[in-house]
């Protein structure tokens, strides 16, 4: 067989709750270190313990991070799932399992081989404690493949030294169950296998981080001192990962004072509550949720959309409808989001792609909810939030000072003879604000209720009008200042792709191989609504624009429907809603059915 | 909600408090409820509290859901902000507001429907917290707003206006707040300024979350025969268990000792709050004698500061946040820079 290297992709199958987890992030974390581009994909179920679990690992010397679908090799640790995993081998791959028991003939396969490992054999003659030979069992695993694969030892005990490094015991286990496995293939085995790993320097200029680690880093560096939420998978390693830092980063040196509050509320309705009365107090505040929490805040983000409150909501989501599927990933709050709450409400919307945007993004989500006054929302989702991705290192400039609108102070309140909350200067259409506390010029009366410009209660229809037209402005003028799409060009293309958020790695690598098939295409990935002006010449400029989103009503296709004057027979939607992240195939299959109009357009 | 402006033309001889302020300076709009309203009479008093505190306008921060009750907060004190929320949410509203500027000084404004219905949730997290705010229910046991529908405080036997019968137990908030650990807690009738007066000033001085319920009066929906919210129900039957009297701490060395027996508390920010005419068997400071109180009277509106007890830390000391507002720290102490990112980022590889 002709040998692969850096370029394959591996599953593997765990019941979850027995500590999988480390094991897989060690391999992962392994190659990472060895300057090889990867990437990891736990699709996990909402439990703690007992049901099938898996963990993919894409190894890809030319970058391509989304899901493979086809794989090379596959630990099969779960007899749940056992007759699944084994057929989702590619044709010449491979199948490591447990040999301590013998293989089910029925689950051979004649075009795969089988390396058959007495794992629970060898972990029960070594270790004592019941607990431990469960554990130890999934690092023998990794030993095991850390010598199929070609994984550099002294990677693997650098990084063993780091996790454990006081703790003696722990590390002196995992390195005796490392070197159980390792030993044992390599006794039995040809190692490594055809497909394996050699060091590269792809990710001198990297990290290994998920998309909440990043978000909540953005809000520590934006200035987020109120933080309030309710707990929801898959958004809560936010909210944990912003006490971490805070509790790093926020101490304050003089007084040993908390720098932050961090609410965990009795409901959503309070977590939004609890950030709009925050930052109608002046402070920067943010909710972390997922859709359930969004359809709890819809009744105050009407209010804070009415009284030009600003609040910064994360929206990681995940499958819906209802519960849905709490650990799987999905793009299924676009509609939602960008119109929450009853009556005429339109919101500001951006969509990151990976964790460095995660950073950047939820930085400038409070920058344009102060300047606009008005809520905010960050659509990340599951698979870009919950995954480790390798991206590009973080970046701060530190002559950054955040945008903190108009608020007028002490002094310029003292020299006005009236102050009035909703009257913008001429041609503007974000109004002054004033915080409470500051001066009795600048009270006045927040409400949800009707209210006309001077900020006064009304019920008459032009006063009404007035405000409510004002809003409409304000919100399409937000475009310019929100994160432009990007946009890449490919010569002799007739048609483009449009996607959003995690997508993006998938559509990238699909348009790589339709390029390699004659069929040039446009990029374009949305980061923002309101869109940007670039959004519609991309549509006006080509034949028809496929468009790539993980819902099963198009909804971006709908808002760019609504909101765009797109005719609605330039657009191809190509949906996938099933929970996992996307993979190429998935977009190249729905292409694939339409290859004719796709034929005729490329003749 | 609509609101007439009021003029604010006041007598030159009227008293000025400490910062050289009259009550009209405390006053606000012209109040649009029904003439008679008890609502009107809970302003009015929250009005003389302020005033006698001599609250600076602007400090105060004034906040209400939706309903009767919640239209009052325009009504007061027009030189500080004010926050007309949704129904049921104003705990959570002010909750964030609190931890986002400790500095000010925090009334609330709900009613039996905000509170104890729609908003229920928020009310008991907000006692749980021990948010520093003073959280008023204005007490009519009826929907007026929406025209005279039973709410959660309506007691069994009540008849509507129409003539319909509540079936179903209330939710007394003195009882739900004692039960789930507030700091402190009173009644009192919105026709008694004499003991409401004294009542909201220690409230206000409290160092955590302070509920006053106050039985209000609906002239409209709820005071006829039936009615165990009407004004002469409540006459009848208001038993006062604790007279309060309030001294501010600036006064506190002038005031006069009260009679032998009666309970001092000194609260969190010196002021003391004496009590008199306690019954001989009731102390302010006793959870559950003053649980047992309640049920031994509970055919009479017992009346008075009920409970009281400031050795409880509020939300901002149980979280070690600075003494000032965070909303006010410099971006510079907030952000922690480059470098430290730089450095962070070798935990990520």
């Amino acid at each position: 067989m002709r040998s692969r290297v850096n370029d394959f992709a591996i599953k593997l199958a765990n019941v979850n709750g027995t500590g999988s987890a480390s094991a897989n992030s060690l391999i992962m974390q392994a190659i990472f270190r060895m300057g090889v581009p990867v990437a990891g994909k736990n699709l996990f179920p909402s439990n703690i313990q007992g049901l099938p679990t898996w963990y993919e690992i894409r190894v890809s010397r030319q970058g391509y991070s989304a899901r493979a679908l086809d794989y090379d090799l596959m630990v099969a640790m779960n007899s749940q799932t056992y007759k699944r995993d084994v057929d989702e081998v590619r044709t010449g791959g491979h199948l490591l399992y447990d040999s301590s028991w013998p293989l089910d003939a029925e689950l051979l396969r004649d075009d795969i081989q089988f390396i058959g490992v007495p794992l629970a054999q060898m972990c029960n003659e070594h270790f004592r404690e019941p607990r431990e030979r469960i554990l130890m069992k999934n690092i023998a695993t990794a030993g095991a493949l850390i010598e199929l694969l070609g994984i550099d030892g002294t990677v693997v005990q650098q990084l063993l030294e780091e996790k454990y490094g006081r703790k003696k015991a722990l590390r002196e286990s995992n390195q005796k169950a490392l070197k159980l496995g390792a030993d044992y293939v390599r006794e039995h085995f040809d190692c490594p296998l055809p497909f394996h790993l050699e060091h590269m320097h792809a990710n001198d200029d990297k990290i290994l981080i998920d998309g909440n680690a990043a978000t909540a880093l953005g809000c520590v560096y934006a200035g987020a001192t109120v933080a309030a939420w309710y707990p929801i998978t898959p958004a809560t390693s936010v909210m944990d990962n912003f006490k971490e830092f805070c509790e790093q980063f926020r101490k304050d040196k003089e007084t040993g004072a908390n720098n932050y509050l961090i609410l965990q509320a009795e409901d959503e309705l309070a977590a939004i509550g609890m950030v709009i009365g925050a930052s109608w107090n002046g402070a920067r505040a943010f909710t972390s949720t997922a859709g359930p929490g969004i359809s709890l805040m819809n009744e105050l983000l009407g209010l804070a959309y009415y009284a030009e409150i600003p609040a910064v909501v994360i929206d990681v989501q995940r499958v819906g409808p209802s519960t849905g599927m709490p650990t799987r990933t999905q793009q299924g709050d676009i509609l939602e989001c960008a119109y929450a709450s009853h009556g005429d409400t339109k919101h500001i919307l951006l969509f990151p792609a990976n964790p460095k945007e995660c950073f950047e993004f939820a930085s400038t989500c409070f920058d344009l909810a102060e300047h606009f006054q008005t809520p905010v929302f960050m659509l990340s989702d599951l698979d870009i939030g919950m995954n480790d991705w390798v991206t590009p290192k973080l970046t701060w400039d530190d002559s950054c000072r955040p945008d903190r609108g108009k608020v007028l102070t002490a002094d310029q309140l003292e020299k006005m003879t009236n102050f009035y909350r909703y009257l913008p200067e001429n041609g503007t259409s974000v109004a002054a604000r004033t915080l409470p506390g500051v001066h009795s010029k600048g009270a006045f009366f927040t409400r949800g209720s009707g209210h006309n410009k001077l900020g006064g209660y009304t019920e008459i229809p032009d006063e009404y009008q007035e405000v409510m037209d004002r809003l409409l402005r304000k919100h399409k003028e937000a475009a310019a200042y929100a994160p432009a799409p990007e946009i890449l060009r490919r010569s002799g293309a007739r048609v483009g792709i449009l996607t959003i958020g995690g997508c993006d790695p998938a559509v990238r690598e699909a348009l790589d191989m339709l390029a390699d098939m004659g069929k040039p295409m446009d990029y374009m990935r949305i980061r923002a609504f309101p869109f940007h002006k670039q959004v519609e010449s991309f549509l006006a400029e080509h034949d028809y624009c496929y468009v790539v989103e993980q819902n099963r009503d198009a909804q971006l296709c709908s808002l760019l429907i609504l909101e765009t004057p797109v005719p609605k027979d330039k657009i191809r939607p190509i949906l996938v809603y099933s929970g996992f992240p996307l993979s190429a195939k998935n977009v190249l299959d729905v292409i694939g059915i339409q290859v004719e109009e796709l034929d005729a357009v490329y003749r | 909600m609509p609101s007439i402006v009021k003029p604010r033309i006041g007598h030159p001889s009227l008293a000025r408090n400490e910062i050289g302020l009259t009550v009209r300076d405390y006053e606000g709009a012209m109040s649009t409820l029904c003439a008679g309203c008890g609502h009107d009479s809970i302003t009015a008093a929250i009005v003389r509290a302020l005033w006698e505190l001599s609250t600076p306008p602007h400090r105060l921060a004034k906040l209400s859901g939706i309903g009767c009750s919640s239209k009052t907060p325009t009504y007061f004190v027009s030189g500080a902000h004010g926050f007309n929320s949704a129904h049921g949410r104003m705990p959570a509203i002010a909750t964030g507001a609190n931890a986002a500027n400790r500095e000010l000084t925090y009334i609330g404004v709900s009613g039996d429907g905000d509170s104890l219905s729609i908003g229920l949730g928020h009310l008991c997290h907000a006692i749980r917290r021990n948010l520093k705010m003073l959280y008023v229910i204005e007490n009519n046991g009826v929907y007026g707003l929406t025209k005279g529908q039973f709410s959660a405080s309506s007691d069994v036997g009540t008849k509507s206006k129409k003539g319909e019968v509540n079936k179903m137990a209330p939710i007394d908030p003195v009882q739900l707040a004692l039960s789930l650990g507030a700091t402190f807690v009173a009644r009192s009738f919105s026709g008694d300024k004499q003991q409401l007066i004294p009542i909201l000033k220690a409230g206000l001085a409290h160092r955590g979350f302070a509920i006053v319920d106050v039985i209000s009066p609906c002239v409209t929906f709820n005071d006829h025969e039936g009615s165990t919210k009407s004004y002469k129900y409540t006459r009848q039957h208001e038993l006062i268990a604790t007279e309060s009297d309030f001294v501010p701490p600036a006064s506190e060395i002038l005031a006069e000792i009260g009679p032998v027996g009666a309970t001092s508390i000194t609260m969190h920010d010196g002021s003391v709050l004496r009590f008199t005419k306690v019954p001989d068997d009731y102390d302010v400071t006793d959870r559950q004698a003053a649980q047992s109180y309640l049920r031994e009277h509970s055919n009479e509106i017992v009346t008075g500061v009920l409970f009281a007890d400031e050795s409880i830390p509020d939300v901002h000391e149980l979280n070690n946040t600075p003494k000032n507002s965070l909303a006010s720290l410099p971006f510079e102490k907030l952000c922690p820079g480059s470098a430290e990112l730089a450095q962070l980022q070798e935990s990520f590889r």
